[in-house]
C-alpha cells in the first residue's frame, strides 16, 4: 500500500463553516490526509513581517506563517490546499498572494479554493485528486511519448469523446453528446475503433477521465481513471507540442471551467469551476439554439460581429439569455450578439478564474469551445496574446488518457 | 454572579479572572463545549456543521462570508445572554484570539450597542500596566449587580 500523500491546509474559517469534515473526506477518498502545518506561535508575527503582507486576521496571519514554513522547508509536505470563506475580501487577498509566493518559490502543487457552509466533499474531490496525482504520479506524468495501442474516453457534462492512438500517432476519434453514461462512450468508443481500423481487443490499454471516469473506467477495465486536470494539462502540451517550460491551459467545458498553470506537462496551480453556466459552453450552446445555428456554426458568426455593440453580462445564465433576448428585441444582428455571447464568456472566465493563477505564453486552448474562433479571439483579446489551439484541442482528455495509459501497457 | 462576555472569547486568563471574581465568563469555551457535547454530530473539530452559518444569519447578512456567520452563530447566543463585557484590545495573540478580524468588529460593536456595562482595556505591555489591569478588571466586577466577590 502506497503511503498517503500528505496536503498542507493553510486556510481561514472552515472550521467554522462546518465544512472542514468535507475537506477531510475529500482527502480521505483518494488516499491523501489533510493536515496544519505545525509552527510556533512566536514565528507568526515575524513570518507575516517577512511576508509583507499586513493583514488583521489572526487565522490570515497563521495561514502566512504556514505557507512560509512549507516554502522554508520547515515543514514536508506533497501539496498544499488554500481555502478561505467566499466573499472576504482580505482573505482572498492573501489566499492569491500566498498561491503565488508559493508557486514560485516550491515546487509544490497548490489548489485554492474559496468556499462556502455549501461546499461538500464531492465538490473538492477533483481538486484533491488532481494535488495526489501530481504528488503521486509525477513519473507517469512525465511521459512524453504515446507507446503501443491505448485508447482515451473524456466522459465529459456534455459530450463524450473516444480516442485511439498508435505509435505516438492518433488513429481514430469518436464522439457522442453524453446522454446515458455508458451508452455514449460506448458509442464514441465504436466510432473510434472502427475509423482506427482495430478491435477492442487491439488495445493495450485504456485510460478514462471526466465526470463519467469512474463508471465508464469500471466499465471498459480502464488501467487509468483520471481526474481532468492532470489529463488536460498533459494532452494540451502534449498536442501543442510544448512539453518542457511554461504553459497556461484554458478549458472552457460545457459545465465547469479549468485554468491550470503548468511546469514541464505538470499542473502547478489550478481553478476549476465557474461561478455558474453563463461562464460555460453550456451558454454557447443557449446561444446557438437563440439564434437558429448549429454550435459549430458560433464561432464563424461571431468573428463577423462587433460584441461591443452589445451589451452582455453572461454572469448568469438566466440574465445573460435575458441580455440576448433583448439585443435581438432591439435589432442587434446575429453576428453582434454571437460575438457578444462569445466576448462575455471568455470576459468571465478571466475575471473569475485567470486571475487565480499566473498566465505564462504560450497560452493553450482545449476543449470542444476552442472550436468556436469567436471565444479564442475574444480571449486573445482580454489576455493580449494569440492563444494556441493544437489539432485535436476537442479530444484533449481522450488524448490526455490515451498518451498516459501507454505507461500502464505490459512491459512498460 | 453576573454573565460577562470575555473579549477575545479565546481567553482563558480573562475568562479565569472573571470566574476567580465570583461572575460566570462567556466566552468560546462555553459556546464550543455545547457543540462538542452534542450527541450525533460528527463534524470535526469544533462539530460545527453547516446548519451553524445558517443560524448565524440572525446576526450576519447572507452575504457576510460563512466564517464569519458559523462564529456568530456561537458567539451571537452569549452576547445575548451577557449582562456585561470585558474588552481587551491589541491583545497578543497568546492572550486570546478569534482568528476573522471581521468577526471582531461585529462582536464589538454588538456589545457597544448592547447597552450593558463594558470595561475596555488595552492589553498590558509590562508590570505596571499588568497591576493596573488586573485592579481595573477586579473594580468593574465587584461593581457589577447580582454580587461577585470584591
Amino acid at each position: 500500500m502506497s503511503r498517503k500523500v500528505r496536503i498542507a491546509q493553510l486556510s481561514c474559517g472552515p472550521e467554522y463553516s462546518g465544512v472542514q469534515k468535507e475537506i477531510y473526506d475529500a482527502a480521505e477518498s483518494v488516499d491523501a490526509e489533510v493536515f496544519f502545518p505545525d509552527i510556533a506561535l512566536a514565528d507568526v508575527e515575524q513570518a507575516v513581517d517577512a511576508f509583507g503582507l499586513d493583514v488583521r486576521s489572526a487565522d490570515l496571519k497563521l495561514m502566512i506563517a504556514r505557507g512560509k514554513a512549507l516554502v522554508d522547508g520547515k515543514v514536508d509536505a506533497d501539496g498544499v490546499f488554500i481555502g478561505t470563506c467566499f466573499r472576504c475580501a482580505e482573505a482572498a487577498i492573501v489566499r492569491n498572494e500566498l498561491r503565488r509566493y508559493i508557486h514560485e518559490h516550491s515546487r509544490l502543487p497548490v489548489v485554492s479554493y474559496s468556499f462556502t457552509e455549501r461546499t461538500t466533499a464531492g465538490t473538492l474531490l477533483t481538486r484533491m485528486e488532481a494535488l495526489t496525482t501530481i504528488a503521486r504520479r509525477r513519473a507517469l506524468l512525465a511521459r512524453e511519448e504515446q507507446t503501443g495501442i491505448t485508447m482515451g474516453v473524456d466522459s465529459g457534462s456534455s459530450t463524450t469523446k473516444a480516442v485511439v492512438m498508435k505509435d505516438n500517432e492518433i488513429v481514430g476519434t469518436g464522439w457522442l453528446p453524453t446522454t446515458e453514461v455508458i451508452k455514449s462512450a460506448e458509442g464514441a468508443v465504436a466510432s473510434a475503433l472502427e475509423m482506427a481500423g482495430l478491435a477492442r481487443e487491439d488495445i493495450q490499454a485504456v485510460g478514462t477521465t471526466g465526470y463519467g471516469r469512474f463508471l465508464i473506467g469500471r466499465h471498459l477495465g480502464a488501467d487509468l481513471i483520471q481526474e481532468e486536470l492532470t489529463v488536460n494539462s498533459k494532452g494540451a502540451v502534449y498536442l501543442a507540442d510544448h512539453q518542457r517550460g511554461a504553459s497556461t491551459v484554458i478549458d472552457i467545458g460545457g459545465m465547469d471551467n479549468k485554468a491550470i498553470s503548468v511546469l514541464d506537462g505538470i499542473p502547478g496551480t489550478f481553478t476549476m469551476g465557474g461561478i455558474c453556466a453563463g461562464a460555460s459552453g453550456r451558454f454557447l450552446e443557449m446561444t446557438a439554439k437563440r439564434l437558429g445555428v448549429d454550435i459549430t456554426e458560433l464561432g464563424p458568426l461571431a468573428m463577423k460581429g462587433m460584441g461591443k455593440n452589445v451589451p452582455m453580462n453572461s454572469y448568469c445564465i438566466v440574465f445573460g439569455t435575458q441580455s440576448l433576448v433583448n439585443a435581438l428585441a432591439a435589432g442587434s444582428s446575429r453576428e453582434d450578439v454571437a460575438a457578444a455571447a462569445c466576448h462575455s464568456v471568455a470576459e468571465q472566465v478571466f475575471e473569475q478564474q485567470l486571475q487565480e493563477i499566473d498566465i505564462k505564453e504560450p497560452v493553450i486552448m482545449v476543449g470542444g469551445t476552442s472550436l468556436i474562433e469567436g471565444l479564442v479571439y475574444a480571449m486573445g483579446q482580454l489576455l493580449q496574446t494569440e492563444i494556441l489551439v493544437p489539432p485535436h484541442s476537442q479530444y484533449i482528455g481522450a488524448v490526455g488518457s490515451a498518451l498516459l495509459a501507454s505507461g500502464f501497457i505490459k512491459g512498460e | 454572579m453576573a454573565k460577562v462576555f470575555i473579549y477575545p472569547a479565546t481567553s482563558l486568563i480573562l475568562s479565569d479572572l472573571v470566574a476567580r471574581f465570583g461572575h460566570k465568563p462567556l466566552g468560546a469555551a462555553l459556546g464550543i463545549r455545547e457543540r462538542i457535547q452534542t450527541a450525533g454530530v460528527d463534524s470535526p473539530p469544533l462539530q460545527i456543521t453547516p446548519e451553524e452559518p445558517k443560524r448565524g444569519l440572525k446576526y450576519a447578512a447572507v452575504e457576510v462570508p460563512s466564517g464569519v456567520r458559523g462564529r456568530m452563530a456561537i458567539y451571537g447566543p452569549l452576547l445575548e445572554e451577557a449582562e456585561a463585557a470585558i474588552i481587551v484590545t491589541d491583545a497578543d495573540l497568546a492572550f486570546g484570539c478569534m482568528g476573522c478580524a471581521r468577526t471582531d468588529e461585529l462582536i464589538l460593536f454588538s456589545l457597544r450597542q448592547s447597552g450593558i456595562p463594558i470595561l475596555e482595556l488595552k492589553y498590558p505591555t509590562n508590570e505596571e500596566e499588568g497591576v493596573q489591569f488586573v485592579a481595573a478588571v477586579k473594580k468593574f466586577l465587584a461593581g457589577l449587580e447580582n454580587g461577585g466577590e470584591a
